[in-house]
């Protein structure tokens, strides 16, 4: 084979989750347009890279009708422009140049602008802004953790090189043995594929997370806990003060926590729970916690409409400046009253995983979509895009879950325009159509 | 056509050449202070008003990971300061920490066009430059997080002298930068490996290092001025805020020798102690430091001034912030960054009534008071850890109006004045020429831009016109023209056009062999692939690139003498 029909690039990112690994070395068949071999990528990633070959598809659909992507652009312009009570939402795998494009639309006609991370995450994000956060990038757990905690989530089959790259078998600075200097302690509900990996694995009763947890609190400060903690939640008062013992003794601590934590009874009241927790141990020794995110730009996400906005998702920008409202403005909310009157939906599915109310208002009012395959609300979209995809063969920048940036090495050339390519489109088009941007009726009059 | 304008009628500040309050036309052609236009070129008539060149921020933390987690942690000080988006200029919130396009066009409102942010570690150089790029109007650049790098560390105790100067060089190269920072050296180690240690003496052993804080600044002043940096390396002192702590700071200028060197943020190391007195409140030594900074040329420093109200502590010193939180903070952030730094985030508020606060607040005046050269002792408010910018008006009060300020001292807590030494500098008022120098032409030197803080014929035309005004705080808090690039974009108080502004960073040259030193240790203990750690220039977006000039050792002249 030559070099006009395959092309190795080396140093290439995985997007498809928040661990966002940097080392790939693609071989990519450019005749065929395909990513044959993906080496150094997990099994999702293996997956993530094979699918993601250019299929024939129309540019743009209209009213279910092919057109161009410039059709697309005035069709979905007018859409936005025309409507009084706009949203946007997705945005967690597109590029930080895509995010701050769609945020600067929500911004020009008065919108709606909603992230993923309001179904994932978003109680974390909630939490932080309660009780802070001892934190780290990934690379300090890599060099220095002697005690890794998962909380809810199963990263053995959700986010597998979390434990090969960066937090249990990865070899570091201060623990170059990998995984013979490190303790691993696992909570979860149920065993899962992770378990095997811990050396000690409590399991939770099902929803009693936080009864855990404040009892842990209890626990570092030297406060009594009734042995009755284990009829509650199934982890015996022994048990909890061994790993306090261990938590307050571990040179370096992580608590690494997923939407088991999160989307579960008490949502921010148990990530505030567990960030207080890994703040308490500040008082005996390091120790740091961080949110296992999803979506492969979602940490991007939370970061661009957050120093946009000053707030980072379910932001509403209608009285002419951003407001925050977490239940208000958050997109499951808004559609389940019926509140917007358009969606312009970026590289997300929401008519597949939202609570029913959400999706039948969603079917009411014109959608547009951008995204590199065919959804289901795609196809319920009025105008809905088809675009490359970010990492195979868009250029941009995502954000590891650790708030690290990492600059994207596209591996081949995709016929459509990417997420930032469209967006800038429509925002050129809406600054025609509005003559800049929209102000509120009375700005006088704008209040808290 | 080219882009033109004459400003009349107004008096002229310029310091940088010797222009006080002097009556003369200031001519733009294409962005660029000229000696004259043609006639037809529009005319603004700034007669009654006051002609400075565009403000200068030398330390500001407005962009970057630890700025965006300060912001995500403060949805109620946005709330109540929203900033509303006009026809053309983008929406935003304020506070503390204001959301990026509020930062931008906050500073222009009030004359600034050039601010500095003063930490960024540089595996986040790509998030500060994507959100400096989402800062409109002023020019702007920032400094790295060198004083805790693992790398050069173990560079410095093998005594491995050339490469540490190459690294630093690449590193600068790699991160698009404008200088060195020093956070505390050594500080974030025993932070982060130490179990929340900290480092108290220059001479302390910094953890499994063989190295001390001494050593490592000794090695970044000379690698610096070696390099021929247009701003000397950037040093937060070890101690920062610590009862005592002036003597470090002494100790540290004492290590420059008679090469440069910057202490930033000097008013929160200027901290005695009560001989013999039990407790550890702190009295000033405002008067030691200032008395080593204006005998040694070779210094300069910035305040770091105090104002009461709301502020937010943001600093690589973890275990500084960790230590502010036994203080009232209510949330508390820590953020690690990996082989380079530490972070700490306080939501914090400055009280008049407290003794500690109220005598922070006296040194930060005292210092700008006391100072005998104006040009290396300059404004800041180490935005928005001891205020935010928003404070910068009523501080240029503080400083011009000694009745004004004397109503302002009855309301503090007076014990704390007893042991400052600010009644006895009371009657001195600055001029309008000394604060031209310490918010344009001395910051704009001292970071050697030579091209801004002036309206010399070659300058940026950014330019600043403030109606006269008795009351010092209104005059410098809305500007009726700002001039930037030559483009009016305040005119009679209002914005009249967006603007980009544009990145400074420095490119010092090196050997590419360094390389072959840095690639391993990345492969070994970097989570981002060597590869993909140096930012490309496509962040940049408008830039300038700021020249070297190797420069052995080197003092600051004083202009205008």
């Amino acid at each position: 084979m030559s070099e006009d029909t395959v092309r190795v690039v080396s140093d290439a990112t995985c997007t498809f989750c928040g661990c966002v690994c940097d080392d790939m070395v693609l071989t990519v068949d450019l005749q065929q347009h395909k990513i044959t071999k993906s080496q150094n990528a997990c099994v999702l990633g293996k997956a993530w890279f094979k699918e993601h070959s250019i299929e024939e598809r129309p540019f743009a659909l209209i009213g279910g009708r092919e057109a161009s992507t410039e059709e697309g652009i005035e069709a979905a312009a007018q859409i936005l422009v025309n409507a009084r009570f706009p949203i946007i939402y997705g945005l967690s795998d597109t590029t930080c140049e895509a995010q701050r494009v769609a945020v600067a639309i929500a911004d020009m006609i008065g919108g709606n602008l909603d992230t993923t991370t309001s179904v994932c995450h978003g109680p974390s994000g909630i939490a932080f802004q309660g009780v802070g956060e001892s934190t780290a990038t990934l690379g300090e757990i890599k060099n220095r953790a002697d005690l890794v905690i998962f909380w809810g989530g199963n990263p053995a089959e959700a986010h597998p090189r979390l434990f090969t790259r960066y937090a249990v078998t990865a070899k570091g600075m201060h623990v170059p043995q990998g995984r013979k200097d490190r303790t691993v302690v696992l909570v979860d509900v149920r065993r899962t594929a992770s378990t095997p990996v811990a050396d000690i694995f409590l399991q939770v009763k099902p929803r009693s997370d936080f009864e855990v947890l404040w009892a842990l609190r209890a626990l570092v400060k030297g406060k009594r806990v009734d042995p009755s903690i284990e009829q509650r939640t199934g982890i015996s008062l022994a048990v909890l003060e061994d790993l306090v013992a261990r938590m307050k003794s571990c040179q370096f601590g992580a608590l690494l926590f997923g939407m088991g934590l999160t989307m579960n009874r008490g949502r921010h009241f148990n990530a505030g729970a567990l960030l207080a927790l890994a703040t308490d141990l500040n008082e005996f020794t390091h120790f740091v916690a961080a949110p296992v995110r999803g979506h492969g730009n979602v940490t991007g996400a939370d970061n661009v409409v957050s120093w946009q906005t000053g707030y980072p998702f379910g932001v509403n920008f209608s009285r002419g400046f951003p407001r925050f409202g977490p239940g208000e403005f958050t997109t499951v909310d808004v559609l389940s009253r019926g509140d917007a009157d358009a969606a312009m939906i970026i590289a997300s599915d929401p008519a597949s995983n939202f609570p029913q109310p959400a999706i039948e208002h969603l079917k009411r009012i014109p959608v547009i979509t951008l995204d590199p395959k065919t959804t289901i609300t795609s196809q319920l979209a009025q105008v809905a895009f088809t675009t490359s995809t970010y990492g195979i063969n868009t250029p941009g920048t995502v954000y590891r879950m650790d708030n690290v940036p990492i600059t994207l090495r596209p591996a081949f050339e995709s016929p459509y325009p990417g997420d930032e390519q469209i967006l800038t489109g429509i925002r050129t088009r809406v600054h025609e159509l509005l003559g800049g941007n929209r102000l509120p009726v009375d700005t006088s009059a704008a209040s808290l | 056509m080219a882009k033109m304008l004459r400003i009349v009628n107004g008096r002229v500040y310029d310091p940088a050449n010797g222009l006080d309050g002097t009556v003369r036309d200031v001519c733009i052609l294409d962005g660029r202070i000229v000696a004259d236009v043609p006639r037809e070129a529009r005319t603004v008539d700034a007669r009654g008003m006051v002609v400075m060149p565009g403000g200068v921020d030398i330390h500001c933390h407005i962009a970057g990971s630890k700025v965006n987690l300060a912001r995500k942690l403060q949805p109620e000080d946005h709330r109540r300061d929203p900033h509303l988006r006009t026809r053309f200029t983008r929406s935003g919130t304020g506070g503390t920490v204001p959301s990026t396009f509020a930062t931008g066009y906050r500073y222009a409102a009030l004359g600034y066009t050039t601010a500095m942010e003063a930490a960024v570690s540089p595996l986040g150089a790509r998030h500060a430059l994507e959100e400096l790029h989402d800062t409109p109007v002023i020019d702007k650049g920032f400094f790295i997080l060198m004083g805790n790098n693992v790398l050069l560390f173990q560079l410095l105790q093998e005594g491995r002298h050339e490469e540490f100067r190459q690294a630093l060089a690449w590193w600068l190269n790699a991160a698009k930068a404008y200088a060195p920072k020093l956070v505390s050296p050594g500080a974030d180690e025993m932070w982060k490996g130490g179990r929340n240690a900290n480092i108290t003496r220059l001479d302390e052993k910094i953890g499994p290092f063989d190295l001390t804080p001494r050593k490592v600044i000794d090695a970044f002043i000379g690698s610096a001025n070696d390099l021929g940096l247009p701003h000397p390396v950037h040093i937060h002192c070890n101690n920062l805020g610590h009862t005592g702590n002036y003597e470090t700071t002494l100790e540290t200028m004492r290590i420059a020798g008679d090469r440069r060197a910057h202490i930033t943020h000097i008013q929160f190391h200027s901290y005695g102690a009560v001989a013999a007195k039990s407790g550890d409140n702190p009295t000033s030594r405002a008067t030691d430091i200032s008395e080593y900074i204006n005998t040694h040329p070779n210094i300069s420093a910035d305040v770091g001034a105090i104002m009461f109200g709301r502020s937010t502590s943001m600093t690589a010193d973890a275990p500084l912030a960790y230590m502010l939180r036994k203080f009232g903070g209510r949330k508390w952030v820590s953020a690690d960054t990996e082989l380079e730094s530490g972070c700490g985030i306080i939501p914090f508020t400055y009280q008049d009534r407290s003794y500690t606060n109220a005598l922070q607040w006296a040194i930060g005046l005292e210092l700008f008071l006391r100072s005998s050269d104006p040009w290396r002792m300059v404004f800041s408010t180490d935005h928005p850890n001891g205020g935010s910018f928003m404070s910068y008006p009523k501080l240029i009060r503080l400083l011009m109006d000694s009745e004004f300020r004397k109503q302002e001292m009855a309301k503090v807590n007076q014990a704390a004045l007893d042991n400052s030494g600010l009644r006895e500098c009371q009657d001195r008022e600055l001029s309008l020429y000394e604060i031209a120098i310490i918010t344009r032409a001395g910051p704009a030197r001292l970071l050697g831009l030579t091209a801004k803080g002036h309206l010399g014929v070659g300058a940026d035309a950014d330019v600043t016109i403030y109606e006269e005004n008795a009351d010092k705080e209104q005059m410098f808090a809305a500007p009726r023209y700002v001039i930037k690039d030559g483009e009016l974009i305040i005119e009679d108080l209002e914005f009249r056009t967006d603007h980009a502004g544009r990145v400074l960073h420095v490119a010092p040259e090196y050997d590419a062999g360094i390389e072959q030193t840095l690639r391993p240790f990345f492969e070994d203990y970097y989570t981002v692939q060597f590869n993909n750690y140096a930012v490309d220039p496509s962040y940049l977006h408008s830039h300038q690139v700021i020249p070297t000039a190797p420069q052995p050792t080197g003092t600051f002249s004083r202009a205008g003498a």
